[in-house]
């Protein structure tokens, strides 16, 4: 296999969040939203990152972007560590790293015309004059596919699909290398949905963006993603290319995943495996592996042991004792 | 939200229009506004001219309001009252802003500084405002431009405490995390970004604050430790009226409904603004 050239590279990274914030002393209990996370995304690649609700997923965007503070681990972009940078270092590094929001509907302010909320990343580096930028402005809303003439209209008057596109125009106005969408579809209609989803696989293969696609919806995922994590309660279960994930489903986690996914076929008898119990908190997880109290298959190593990343196919790395 | 720029200002003004507190406030406010405009030309008399042949007469012709103990014409006097009370409430309302809301944006934005300069307003909001400023024209000095400025660092705690509560939920904001991950400065996020989306309670609040200010100021007067005799602010009149209570009770009367008619239209257009101002109506 050809050695992939790495972008970004995230070693260990763990956030926990104290949960009895003290006015004297240190926190004795904490959330561990992401406990010890390490993935590599190449060049050009599209990684989905999949998991329910609180499994940190989100977490891992911000801290990527700087807008939390890992509490431990390192984050390294073209081979720059950001964590620790000096504020005004990373300040620069920031326009190379943008995020596409869930919710279309608060991630632009209401208070500015279109034209300034996409050229504001330009304001911010000072790139080219006024007329530059608003020709910029208009190329841009372009080829995210909307009508130049909204420039000069307020976010209000548009309906979620064309906000998000507004959004995705914000991105590219960055120029960053770098992408993330978090959930960028999931408060979208179901008709908007692909749309959008066309529109960021163009855009990666026109600008050659390297994307973090983050959503909990494996369907979507399958659509758009090259490679695939898999976590829950803040640990990876699984990494894998897109068709080995679905194809060789490795972990009990993933595997029930899968199996949730809907198929357009009445006649098709679909067994499904059914995962009991909630979630257990983040706050006292599970000793040994994480997923052990909800796990069908689980052993006693595994609730006494917590397993290492192992790979099993080239590429395909499951943290699982049975696998 | 609601937006306050040039393509939605038309459908805010027909929202403001629409909405009858707004237009009855505005209207009892422009009217005070033109009183203390034409005061020279609404008064019948000289404001300051005593005539002891006049004192303490009730409404009459030439007096409609009467005349106070120095035979001075109240109309007059509370006509050109307007020109003392509006103004320096005003100036006082810009003191609690000018310096509240920049304190409320710091300490919303940067967590460190944040339990330092709230505890410090926590300490000036254990007083009660009328207290503090009382407190405050003690060590400064009697007179109404320090009554100003004490009524003024009265109730810039409050604003403070509000702005900050603002800005804490909306440095959350994705928009805002945005012009973050783009890389914007602290100053342009807090100017840009997070300023105009408080421009509205920051309005809304200050109606209503005018009314407290107005009241404490005119109170301050009351007191004696605002405006000197011979000045006519509202406070101070009813204050020289109050000896004359049982027998001539319009000397104070008078100021009071003016007072009361004042910050009426002050509340009224405050929470009439409140409802056009909020995204949800």
């Amino acid at each position: 296999m050809m050695e992939k050239e790495m972008l970004l590279s995230i070693k260990d990274i763990k956030k926990w969040f104290p949960v009895d914030d003290k006015l004297i002393g240190k926190p004795t209990s904490f959330v561990k939203a992401v406990d010890g996370v390490s993935f590599d995304v190449h060049k050009g690649e599209v990684l989905g990152l999949v998991g329910e609700s609180g499994c940190g997923k989100t977490t891992i965007s911000r801290s990527i972007l700087g807008l939390t503070e890992p509490t431990s681990g390192s984050i390294l972009f073209e081979g720059k560590e950001l964590m620790g940078m000096k504020k005004r270092e990373l300040r620069k590094m920031r326009s190379e790293l943008q995020i596409v929001f869930q919710d279309p509907y608060s991630s632009l302010s209401p208070r500015m015309r279109i034209a300034d909320t996409i050229s504001e990343p330009m304001e911010i580096q000072k790139k080219g004059n006024r007329r530059t930028r608003r020709q910029r402005v208009e190329e841009l809303l372009e080829i995210v596919g909307l009508e130049k003439s909204f420039a000069d209209r307020y976010p209000h008057e548009f309906s979620g699909g064309q906000r998000q596109r507004i959004g995705i125009a914000r991105v590219l106005a960055a120029d960053p290398k770098f992408m993330i969408c978090d959930e960028p579809v999931s408060a979208l209609d179901v008709s908007v949905r692909s749309q959008i989803l066309n529109l960021l696989l163009e855009l990666k293969q026109g600008f050659g963006l390297t994307m973090l696609f983050i959503s909990h919806d494996l369907s979507v995922v399958e659509y758009i993603c090259d490679r695939i994590i898999v976590m829950y309660l803040g640990k990876v279960m699984e990494i894998a290319k897109r068709d080995d994930l679905y194809r060789n489903p490795s972990h009990p986690y993933t595997q029930a995943l899968l199996s949730a996914i809907p198929i357009p076929d009445p006649t098709l008898k679909k067994e499904r495996i059914l995962l009991e119990g909630d979630t257990p908190s983040p706050v006292d997880p599970p000793a040994g592996c994480r997923f052990c109290t909800r796990c069908a298959k689980a052993q006693e190593i595994c609730r006494t042991t917590a397993p290492e990343l192992k790979e099993i196919e080239d590429g395909h790395t499951v943290a699982c004792h049975l696998a | 939200m609601e937006t306050l720029n040039n393509s939605s200002a038309i459908m805010l003004l027909r929202k403001c229009f629409r909405n009858k507190s707004v237009v009855v406030g505005a209207v009892i406010l422009f009217i005070m506004i033109l009183i203390a405009i034409f005061a020279p030309a609404l008064a019948p008399h000289d404001p300051y001219l005593t005539d002891g042949t006049m004192a303490l007469k009730g409404p009459m012709e030439g007096y409609p309001l009467g005349t106070d103990e120095l035979g001075r014409c109240v109309l007059s006097r509370m006509v050109y009252g307007a020109r003392i009370t509006i103004p320096y409430s005003l100036l006082s309302l810009a003191v609690a802003v000018v310096i509240g809301v920049p304190i409320g944006l710091i300490s919303g934005f940067y967590k460190h500084l944040d339990n330092p300069l709230m505890r410090f307003m926590d300490i000036l909001m254990a007083f009660p405002g009328m207290l503090l400023a009382i407190a405050i024209v003690a060590t400064l000095g009697q007179g109404l431009g320090n009554v100003t400025i004490a009524v003024g660092l009265g109730s810039m705690p409050a604003y403070a405490r509000l702005i900050r509560g603002l800005v804490l939920s909306l440095k959350e904001m994705p928009y805002i995390e945005a012009s973050i991950a783009a890389g914007g400065s602290d100053p342009r996020i807090l100017i840009k970004h997070i300023l105009p989306n408080c421009v509205p309670t920051i309005v809304v609040y200050s109606m209503l604050e005018m009314a407290w200010i107005i009241m404490s100021i005119s109170t301050l007067s009351f007191l004696g430790i605002g405006a000197t005799p011979p000045i006519p602010e509202w406070g101070a009149l009813i204050s020289a009226g109050k000896d004359y209570i049982s027998s001539s009770p319009h000397i104070s009367g008078f100021p009071v409904i003016f007072i009361f008619v004042t910050v009426t239209g002050f509340n009224l257009l405050g929470d009439g603004l409140r409802d056009v101002l909020d995204p949800r109506m």
